[in-house]
């Protein structure tokens, strides 16, 4: 019989998929039997939902793209029943869109848009929970922590410390209670790997957490799970119940007198949060405010228990390396960054989704050869990598490949992997206030320097976008910029100035035309922009009907005119013109 | 609906009976407070006060510190704007001024009837989508003026034929 799988991640269902799935059901009413349907996680591919695949039951599959309920009879009528694909709607033509998923190597996203993510024996059958079987019934913690330690894994949360040597030093910490903390407080905006991990493939981050509190002697654990993600929270809920019917959670796991119980912290909603020791002020019922350390989480963290925390990413690889061995993840990736790492492609790419590839590919490939290139093909600017705490990295640099030190030359930093692509029409001194602005709201507040030293910062950059700024400016953000990196206790005041000071290095024309010029070269900061009308203007009146202020007069089938003292700049009349008559610059 | 709420009030003192005085329950009690109000009001930051032992100037602390809580109530239906960096690059300077011009208010306000908020929060997740918004927790992606406009007149009238 065939299967119909409808990926309902957050992606798939803002993009109309429930209503899919409704039709479907409608459907499947009138031709009782007639087809399994199931839903299943996120494939990747964010930028065709909803998807729709079939499966015809002996392993042959193919992928609609776009669906509409409207959609949903022919393709029961022709292809479920009647046995032809709808050429024109599929999504991959035959086999797949060349290129996107060519180029990945699935590691983390092994089972993401594949299994439902609903159900535990789906996951079972793609070899779920064979790896903590093995580890509790043939391994000691030494050997797994040696496997994870031969896989070269590091934290994929952003910090990038190797995970086996994490394990080893919370493992040697004296103290017989401990804890596992898995951090899904994804925060950094821009990025989504997380959410889609947990959404679709719950039972590997499960499984990942398992193994590691197997490792360092931990027998409860906690999720730290962001609230704005109610899907990934309900899909985890569920996870957790079905593991602990299936006597996968609990108490004496498998008979091998192994205990583990996993709990899940909502967050109330602060970037901090990320920052380790936060989080785990975060989960005692404080004020998420980062602490000095050492001591490092590994020796006293929740309650004063050694702590081990990584992130929902680095969880999901475990199960694998400990199924496949640690040689087979080195295998991937360059000297020092082994195996692959998710990215969550936005901003100005034709493909945005989530993408997994082998450390080591270069940025171009990445944005040119898996996710299509520019939309509209307009000139590639720059990739924003690292969110708040990264950079942007310009394109001529873009030939780099994806790797912890060769990205941190450029001062950007790999992240957490939001991969945020610019063109042309991006404006990249309002692209360091947009991150300085967050950042600022943000700051927790317990460091003078992050607290007033990014307002101050702020301040600076929204005067040059108004087209108040003076070159002595660049030099008080330069100053700033050191003195908030060396005077923050943590990471968010540690690196908080880096898209400035990416920005100011790799763009500082664009800086010098708001100030000098009182420009601005992408057409994005609206005080420094002016509208005129020039003589394709055939009177039509469209944009005096639309302006708001009057400040556009003319007869009919005459040219207009703008008077720039009462133009607001509000772009009415550039948006309704026809006839690229109103110029902005 | 009042029996609704007092359903929910309910809730509210199951999960204060429960308390047992497990350090970290602070932070679920005041989301569970504010499931049941729309919002944490001064008599639920007492109530766990009374009940925790917590000092309810340190409550009150930790309210102010996340940005989910809020200490004043909200509209009937809250559109929230997703001002992440992919929306952001994306154009959604554009869907705030339509959704102004729609609603008459800025951000963190509420129409003078009280059927609408307008929030920014920071990133939902779906910045494949962007620009995003979401009206009471229903996502809506790819956006331009026209579609927010749409979906939004859309809303207001599917909400107003459910009132009558």
């Amino acid at each position: 019989m065939k299967t119909v799988l409808v990926g309902l991640g957050t992606c798939g269902i803002s993009a109309g998929g429930e209503k899919v799935f409704r039709a479907l059901q409608e459907e499947l009413k009138e031709h009782p039997g007639a087809f399994e349907l199931k839903e299943t996680g996120c494939i990747g591919m964010c930028y065709r939902e909803p998807l729709v695949e079939i499966q015809d039951g002996d392993g042959e599959s193919h992928l609609y793209a776009e669906v509409t309920p409207e959609r949903v009879g022919r393709i029961i009528e022709e292809d479920v029943l009647g046995g032809t694909n709808i050429d024109e709607w599929l999504a991959l033509g035959n086999g797949r869109e060349a290129g996107f998923f060519d180029n990945q190597v699935r590691i983390v996203l092994r089972n993401s848009g594949v299994i439902d993510p609903g159900s535990i024996e789906e996951y079972i059958a793609r070899d779920g929970y064979k790896a903590v079987r093995k580890v509790l019934t043939e391994m000691t913690p030494e050997t797994v922590i040696g496997e994870v330690l031969a896989s070269g894994l590091r934290g994929r949360g952003g910090g990038g410390f190797p995970t086996g040597k994490k394990w080893e030093f919370t493992r040697a910490s004296a103290g017989d209670k401990k804890y596992i903390i898995c951090n899904a407080d994804e925060g950094d905006p821009g990025a989504f790997m997380d959410r889609s991990v947990l959404e679709s493939d719950p039972h590997s981050v499960l499984e990942g957490m398992m193994i590691a509190g197997f490792a360092i002697g931990a027998d409860d654990a906690y999720i730290y799970c962001r609230a704005e993600y109610p899907k990934a929270i309900a899909r985890l809920r569920q996870a957790i119940s079905q593991a602990q019917r299936r006597g996968l959670l609990g108490d004496n796991i498998l008979d091998t007198g192994f205990n583990f119980h996993i709990k899940i912290k909502e967050g109330a909603g602060a970037f901090v949060c990320g920052e380790e020791t936060a989080l785990i002020a975060s989960i005692e019922g404080r004020r998420g405010m980062p602490r000095f350390r050492p001591p490092f989480p590994a020796v006293s963290g929740l309650w004063g228990k050694p702590t081990n925390i990584n992130n929902v990413e680095t969880f999901a690889n475990i199960p694998w390396i400990l199924l496949n061995g640690g040689a087979a993840f080195a295998a991937y990736g360059t000297e020092n960054s082994k195996g692959t790492k998710v990215f969550a492609m936005a901003g100005k790419v034709r493909r945005t989704g989530l993408i997994e590839v082998p450390m080591g590919l270069t940025i171009n490939s990445i944005i040119f050869d898996v996710c299509g290139g520019i939309i509209d093909d307009k000139r590639f600017k720059a990739v924003q990598m690292g969110g708040p705490s990264g950079g942007c990295i310009p394109a001529e640099m873009c030939e780099l490949s994806v790797d912890y030190q060769e990205v941190n030359k450029t001062g950007a930093i790999m992240g957490s992997g939001g991969l945020i692509v610019m063109d042309e029409t991006t404006c990249m001194v309002d692209v360091a206030k947009f991150f300085l602005t967050f950042t600022q709201a943000e700051s927790c507040g317990k460091c003078t320097f992050c607290r007033i030293g990014t307002k101050r910062m702020l301040e600076i950059l929204e005067r040059i976008t108004d087209g108040q700024g003076t070159m002595e400016d660049l030099d008080n953000l330069s100053e700033l910029s050191e003195q908030i990196r060396s005077a923050s206790l943590c990471g968010l005041g540690q690196t908080a100035p880096n898209p400035v000071i990416t920005t100011l290095k790799y763009f500082r024309d664009e800086y010098v035309a708001h100030i000098v010029d009182k420009k601005c070269p992408a057409h994005v900061c609206t005080p420094l922009l002016t509208y005129t009308i020039n003589d394709l203007c055939n009177g039509c009146t469209a944009c005096a009907r639309a302006c708001p202020t009057a400040a556009i007069t003319g007869e009919r089938k005459q040219m207009h005119y703008l008077d720039q003292d009462l133009c607001i700049k509000c772009g009415k009349c550039f948006t309704v013109c026809r006839f690229d008559a109103v110029v902005k610059d | 609906m009042a029996e609704q709420h007092s359903e929910e009030f309910k809730q509210f003192n199951v999960d204060l009976w429960k308390f047992d005085g497990h350090e970290g329950a602070l932070i679920p009690l005041l989301q569970s407070a504010q499931d049941t109000y729309g919002y944490v009001p001064e008599k639920a930051i007492h109530y766990i006060s009374n009940v925790t032992g917590i000092p309810s100037a340190e409550i009150y602390g930790v309210v102010t510190f996340y940005a989910q809580f809020r200490t004043r109530p909200l509209g009937k239906n809250i559109i929230r704007v997703c001002n992440g960096t992919a929306c952001h690059v994306n154009g959604v300077k554009m869907l705030y001024s339509t959704l102004q011009e729609e609603l008459g208010i800025n951000y963190e306000e509420t129409t003078e009837d009280g059927q609408f908020s307008l929030v920014s929060v920071a990133c939902i997740g779906c910045c494949s989508l962007a620009p995003v918004l979401t009206i009471n927790g229903e996502v809506f992606g790819r956006l331009t003026a026209a579609k927010t406009r749409k979906i939004f007149r859309d809303f207001k009238s599917r909400s107003k034929a459910t009132d009558q």
